[in-house]
């Protein structure tokens, strides 16, 4: 995990989430977004929400949008494949969704479990309406992640931002 | 009005098990004045329910599918309202699909967030097949389990003004399971489109 490097973007995409009025931060732990994560436990502005399966953080930013609140999901790629049915009520529902989704079974994966999904992760989003943008450099993070804010809080839509294993590092087994 | 048993219900082994209340007249009776609450129902019944007594208002937002999903979209609108008191209505089968979001909510623990199970131990919409509630299984043993501090359980109509004051009270998130007999709900013809009924909550909250 080239740990050093996510750790510079990663101060800078939580700043970004906050100047873009990100209140609530739903996840499912994961080494990949551990430093939004610990930033959200610690910032008493914001709801930091671990949640026990990656649907309820589907249906919590449902409620938050409701409300008039914002939020981003956070989770690995397996997430995914919980969220799919919840995904429904952000297709029919016209919710506005940001997802940032932590990719196993990717670019140089050596857990042959993190296959199956994480290969699934493209077609099934798309499938269910979510525009799925990657992202395979430090460089490319803060614009994409910029992009996809206005595309779901200004534009309406549900946008999952794939950070790669080119991104992140393959988890050493 | 006589609730409406549907064929092929064991109203015996439901009145025998304490699923005896009438939902038509028990979930008014908690609510009160629904205009207290933001309103976040489950599908089926408890939509019915809501829509029936709210006659279908820009305070609730009801599910027609994504089971499993009202107790958090209620979460993330009370975390983001807490101005508001948020009431989760919503069926034994509908939690059952995701009880792990009461540990969720148990964490968070919000104020002003309040849920409310209209149990009839039944899957009514597909056939009034037997849920879980009927075979052993105690929702509110699972809330507290799970964390959440503030529970009850109504199940006598000598019961409903403790649980309505319980629904609206507190500085914790509270949990109410009303035990109801497996009869019909309200018939109520509710707006379906989600899309619309967002825009119609967000327009009556938010005036955008």
């Amino acid at each position: 995990m080239a740990a050093d490097a996510g750790g510079r973007w990663q101060a800078a995409l939580y700043d970004l989430l906050r100047r873009h009025d990100v209140t609530q931060f739903a996840y499912v732990p994961d080494a990949g977004h551990r430093i939004l994560i610990d930033r959200s436990l610690a910032d008493p502005d914001v709801h930091s929400v671990a949640l026990t399966t990656e649907e309820e953080g589907v249906a919590l930013l449902a409620g938050a949008d409701l409300g008039g609140g914002r939020g981003v999901l956070l989770m690995q790629s397996s997430g995914v494949g919980n969220c799919i049915n919840m995904l429904s009520l952000v297709k029919g529902g016209r919710f506005p969704m940001l997802m940032l989704v932590s990719m196993r079974g990717d670019f140089g994966e050596g857990n042959p479990w993190q296959f199956p999904m994480g290969q699934a992760v493209e077609p099934v989003l798309q499938a269910m309406g979510v525009i799925v943008i990657r992202v395979d450099t430090p460089d490319e993070v803060i614009p994409t992640v910029e992009a996809a804010l206005t595309m779901v809080f200004q534009s309406g839509n549900a946008v999952a931002v794939l950070l790669t294993q080119k991104l992140l590092g393959a988890k050493a087994f | 009005m006589a609730m409406r048993y549907p064929q092929g219900v064991d109203v015996a082994a439901a009145t025998a098990a304490g699923f005896v209340l009438d939902r038509c007249e028990a979930v008014p009776a908690l609510i009160g004045n629904p205009a207290d609450f933001l309103i976040v129902t489950g599908l089926a019944g408890t939509a019915r329910d809501i829509a029936a007594l709210t006659h279908d208002s820009a305070q609730i937002y009801t599910m027609a599918g994504a089971m499993g999903g009202a107790v958090m979209i209620g979460l993330g609108l009370a975390l983001a309202r807490p101005d508001k008191r948020v009431l989760v209505a919503t069926g034994d089968g509908e939690i059952l699909m995701n009880v792990g979001a009461l540990a969720t909510v148990a964490i968070l623990n919000p104020a002003n967030f309040s849920i409310l199970v209209v149990d009839n131990g039944h899957y009514g919409e597909t056939g009034w097949q037997k849920s879980h509630t009927s075979l052993g299984v105690d929702l509110e043993k699972i809330a507290i389990g799970s964390g959440i501090q503030r529970t009850r359980t109504v199940a006598a109509e000598s019961e409903l003004a403790d649980g309505a004051r319980f629904l609206r009270e507190g500085n914790g998130a509270a949990f109410v399971v009303l035990r109801v007999a497996p009869a019909e709900p309200p018939s109520y013809k509710r707006n379906f489109d989600p899309a619309a009924c967002r825009n119609r909550f967000r327009t009556a909250l938010l005036g955008a």
